[in-house]
């Protein structure tokens, strides 16, 4: 039989406000155990949520960018559940008026395009962080995550492979962080995502009992996840078994995932309206505002990049891959760097330092001005490729002055004609040998006497002007 | 000049014409409490030193004062967060738990001059009507030791009744600061929802609590709304208004106002002696030009099964917090998570607390969430658009505050379903967001004092007030002082 996989995706994404969701605490990452957090979002006796107007505006532009639905008048809940890490003992999340409805993301895959439909997509809070200190065995609670804004966001079983699913969390990753609502760092926990999976024989309209997958941790994780439960649910079919709808942790190190709770076990979380938050009302001038303010995302992005610039689109999706990336692309182009130029460096020796440094786009030191400077002395003919690049490795981490190390280096490329062909001359002298062996048919002898000029002049002179230059000189 | 008999307001007149300093009326307040509390049990924690410091850190501006109420010393109920001072809700579950912060209402209190005596005894979590499931003990009416004070702000109407501070702040969930004035013969509001910050009351039912004062006549009243009313950017659900007017109000001038009697809150049910009172009391405003007019207001049985649903709903959620990891009490033996909890909330709450959370948990069960938790939101909406009804007809509603005088103590304890069933008149206030107001109209034949309860529409306080002070020019009934409580 040929059997088909069916996934939904949950996914939750904390948002890049400053604030939390319900006070004024930092969401910094990190920092030393509750000391990001207050009488409120540790759910203190008395004490009051109020809505960070930055988390509603995050939220319902990241729906927008995601064609959802707004919904004009939305609310929160309350979801009940006793856990330490949980002060208030519920969870201010969204369930019976979520804040948008009915969205859709379009991805590409080898096999084609799509459309991934969203379900909806509501606003919550985290919870804190349990560390288990197995010397004193105890268990202890930091709040500093307490109270983090998060937007979850619901896709209807719309994936049939692994590969529509880590594409449309890149086209999700990309939107967010183009909006500039989340930095969706997997690593820090700012994007997290449940897989809901089930398999049916191909060709049913009916879908199967499904489990849901959490702890993923990564794109390979989750990719990796989805052939393994497939692979599990299928063997348990046909082997006569029956799938349990149950909730499945994955382990990445195992390679493996196994139960964690099953729906009998399901809590009832007593979901009911937040009466500590008054409902919320949209206005069609606040939306309207919204849709004006949004930024070009990666799609237009590209588009626009192969139009205007004439650049291939896999220079394009590079480029546009990080938010950063393609800012300093346009900064450099608008600094006078010729596209293509701007490109190349960027594609080539950006991108390699950055990965020689494990280091992310938006954290580069180099800025903008500095490229289109070394950019434009190579154009200029003031500094040869390779002796750009060298300067480029000197000031990529402190953002150095470009002409300042040119001059106190001497690297500035020989202009001067006369120069460049008094060194030819002594080469040729020098190298009698070589000089006979190229008059005599032998184009490589002309590499090396290039090499021997450059290494006269270090570097300075353009190798083209030499190799025109020795040309002419042993021309017959 | 004996400084317990004045209100609120005579004595802040006093302190600033510099005839008593503000040290000397908080000697007398911790004097009477010294004397009576002993007996009557209105406080659970007294501030003493704290108190008098105070006091005297007041005195240089009380010539200067602007608040009417600068240096007049008042008690909070123990539901209302005090910085480093304990605030227990009158429950084990929260041990000697001194908050970090002070209320907004504390405050605002602090700003108006305020002299804060201490905390005051209250049902467990404001969940009751007679102040007896406190586990610091039942608060004892000094009207009657034998009698509730009623609840759940009954530590607050005992200890204002019997000069144990001027004016205390209680808070109204389905009329526990109206219920206890009764009960007590002293005045007592429930402003309009979202008008006094919540920030800082420990929560019973949110969309349902609200603080107010109680005082010894309407004038206090006004003058206590007037210090804490206003908008709290830390308070989502509080609104914006035009405050600070109440007492400017108050012309006594009630000609033409039209106060209407709901029939169902004259039948069945009612003692016949709190009937006479409060149609008595509409007489007396009759004779000072106000007009009455008989109206129904039919949904008025559906009031209190709608409002114990919501509020045991809300508190089973907001009492979750409660389990032992974080603050206040914690049960010595358990082993492990689930056991520390199931061990912390069976012996640290008490059983009326317990019941309202096993309410409120299972109406919100989503099996039965659509039978009952929304159900009874359906007869909320019905309750407000009633009221709306009613309005349109009248500018204030007046009823009787209890169907009868307050019941002996232990009474109510085995039979909580009467217990609820008496909030009939007062949780519908709540559940529609009204200004609601209970003023002394008489007393029973055994002397126990009876109390009317007036109603106005959203924002109707000023209405509310000047209609009690009118009454109030005319009678006598707040100006009368227990005996119960003095030393024998």
């Amino acid at each position: 039989m040929t059997w088909e996989t069916v996934i939904g995706l949950e996914t939750h994404v904390e948002l890049a406000t400053k604030t939390k969701i319900f006070c004024s605490c930092t969401t910094a990452f990190g920092g030393a155990p509750n000391t990001h957090c207050c009488p409120v979002c540790t759910g203190m006796p008395g004490t009051l949520p109020v809505l960070n107007r930055r988390v509603l505006e995050f939220a319902v532009k990241a729906a927008l960018a995601l064609n959802c639905q707004i919904a004009r008048h939305s609310r929160f809940d309350r979801k009940n559940y006793f856990y330490p890490d949980l002060p208030k003992a519920y969870q201010i999340s969204q369930l019976y008026l979520p804040i948008a409805r009915d969205g859709a993301v379009d991805i590409r895959t080898g096999a084609g395009d799509k459309t991934i439909h969203i379900h909806e997509l509501h606003m919550e809070e985290d919870a804190g962080k349990l560390v288990h200190d197995p010397w004193l065995g105890q268990t202890r609670a930091d709040y500093n995550r307490c109270g983090v804004p998060l937007i979850e966001i619901v896709t209807r079983p719309d994936f049939r492979t692994a590969e529509e699913v880590i594409a449309y969390l890149e086209k999700l990753k990309e939107t967010l962080v183009y909006l500039g609502v989340s930095d969706c760092k997997m690593q820090e926990g700012s994007l997290r995502c449940d897989v809901n999976l089930s398999v049916r024989p191909l060709g049913s309209g009916r879908l199967g009992t499904r489990t849901e997958m959490k702890n993923l941790n990564s794109f390979k994780a989750i990719a990796r996840a989805i052939r393994y439960e497939a692979r599990r649910q299928i063997e348990l079919i046909e082997e006569g078994g029956r799938v349990i709808q149950e909730t499945r942790r994955w382990d990445e190190n195992k390679d493996a995932s196994y139960a964690m709770r099953s729906k009998e076990d399901a809590q009832d979380y007593r979901y009911f309206p937040e009466p500590d938050l008054p409902p919320i009302q949209l206005s069609e001038d606040y939306l309207d505002a919204l849709r004006a303010a949004r930024p070009e995302l990666g799609e237009e992005k590209r588009a626009r990049y192969q139009a205007d610039y004439g650049l291939p689109r896999c220079d394009c999706e590079t480029i546009t891959s990080d938010r950063a990336l393609a800012a300093l692309f346009e900064e450099v182009t608008a600094l006078g760097a010729p596209p293509k130029q701007g490109a190349n460096w960027i594609m080539g020796e950006v991108l390699g330092a950055l990965s020689q440094r494990g280091m992310e786009p938006r954290d580069m030191p180099l800025t903008a001005p500095t490229l289109a400077r070394l950019i434009a002395l190579v154009g200029a003919g003031k500094l040869n490729r390779n002796t750009a690049v060298k300067v480029f490795e000197a000031v990529f981490d402190t953002d150095g002055d470009v002409d300042g190390y040119v001059a106190e280096h001497g690297l500035e490329q020989i202009g001067d004609d006369g120069l460049v062909r008094e060194a030819c001359a002594r080469a040729l002298a020098a190298n009698p040998r070589s000089a006979a062996d190229y008059r005599g048919g032998k184009e490589k002898a002309l590499g090396f006497l290039v090499g021997q000029v450059m290494r006269e002049l270090k570097g300075r002179a353009d190798p083209q002007a030499v190799n025109a230059a020795l040309r002419e000189l042993l021309a017959p | 000049m004996e400084l317990t008999k004045l209100t609120a307001l005579e004595l802040g007149g006093a302190i600033k014409r510099g005839e008593v300093s503000v040290r000397e009326a908080a000697e007398a307040a911790l004097a009477a409490i010294a004397a009576r509390n002993g007996a009557l049990n209105a406080y659970i924690t007294v501030t003493g030193e704290r108190t008098l410091d105070r006091a005297q850190a007041l005195q240089a501006g009380a010539g200067t004062a602007r608040s009417p109420l600068y240096g007049v010393p008042m008690a909070l109920k123990d539901n209302i967060c005090t910085r480093g001072v304990k605030t227990s809700c009158a429950s084990k579950i929260l041990g000697d738990f001194a908050p970090p912060y002070d209320a907004t209402v504390v405050d605002r209190l602090r700003e108006a001059g305020a002299v804060s005596l201490g905390k005051l005894n209250m049902d467990e979590f404001a969940m009751g009507s007679t102040s007896e499931t406190s586990f610091y003990g039942p608060v004892r009416s000094p009207w009657d030791l034998e009698r509730v004070p009623g609840g759940s702000s009954g530590g607050g109407a005992a200890a204002v009744a019997a000069g144990m501070g001027w004016y205390a702040i209680g808070s109204d969930t389905g009329g526990s600061i109206r219920q206890p004035a009764a009960h007590c013969g002293v005045t007592g509001i429930k402003p309009t929802y979202g008008t006094v910050s919540r920030y800082g009351l420990i929560a019973y039912a949110s969309s349902l609590d609200q603080i107010g004062p109680l005082c010894r006549d309407a004038a206090d009243c006004a003058a206590v709304l007037d210090a804490v009313m206003a908008r709290d950017p830390r308070d989502a659900t509080s609104l914006d208004g035009d405050y600070g007017r109440l007492l400017e109000g108050l012309t006594g001038d009630i000609r033409g106002v039209k106060i209407g009697l709901p029939g169902e809150c004259f039948g069945a049910g009612l003692d016949g002696e709190v009937r006479d009172a409060v149609l008595g009391a509409a007489q007396v405003l009759k004779d000072r030009g106000a007009e009455v007019v008989e109206l129904s207001f039919p949904v008025l049985e559906y009031a209190v099964p709608a409002y114990y649903i919501i509020a045991a709903a809300e508190a089973s959620s907001n009492l979750s917090r409660f389990d032992g990891v974080k603050y206040g009490w914690r049960a010595q033996e358990y082993g492990g998570l689930e056991d520390l909890y199931r061990k912390t909330r069976t012996q640290g709450f008490g059983a009326e607390v317990k019941r309202r959370i096993l309410l409120g948990a299972f109406v919100l069960f989503s099996g039965y969430y659509d039978a009952y938790y929304k159900k009874a939101l359906q007869v909320k909406a019905m309750i407000k658009s009633a009221f709306d009804q009613a309005f349109r007809r009248c500018d204030l509603l007046l009823t009787p505050a209890a169907p009868a005088a307050a019941p002996r103590l232990g009474d109510s304890l085995g039979d909580p379903l009467r217990m609820y069933l008496s909030d009939i008149y007062t949780v519908s206030v709540n559940l529609a967001g009204l200004p609601g107001l209970s003023m002394p109209c008489g007393f029973d034949c055994r002397g126990l004092p009876i109390g009317a309860q007036l109603i106005a529409p959203h924002f109707g306080e000023g209405r509310l007030l000047n209609a009690a002070h009118a009454f109030q020019l005319d009678t006598d009934h707040h100006r009368r002082a227990p005996k119960g409580g003095d030393p024998a």
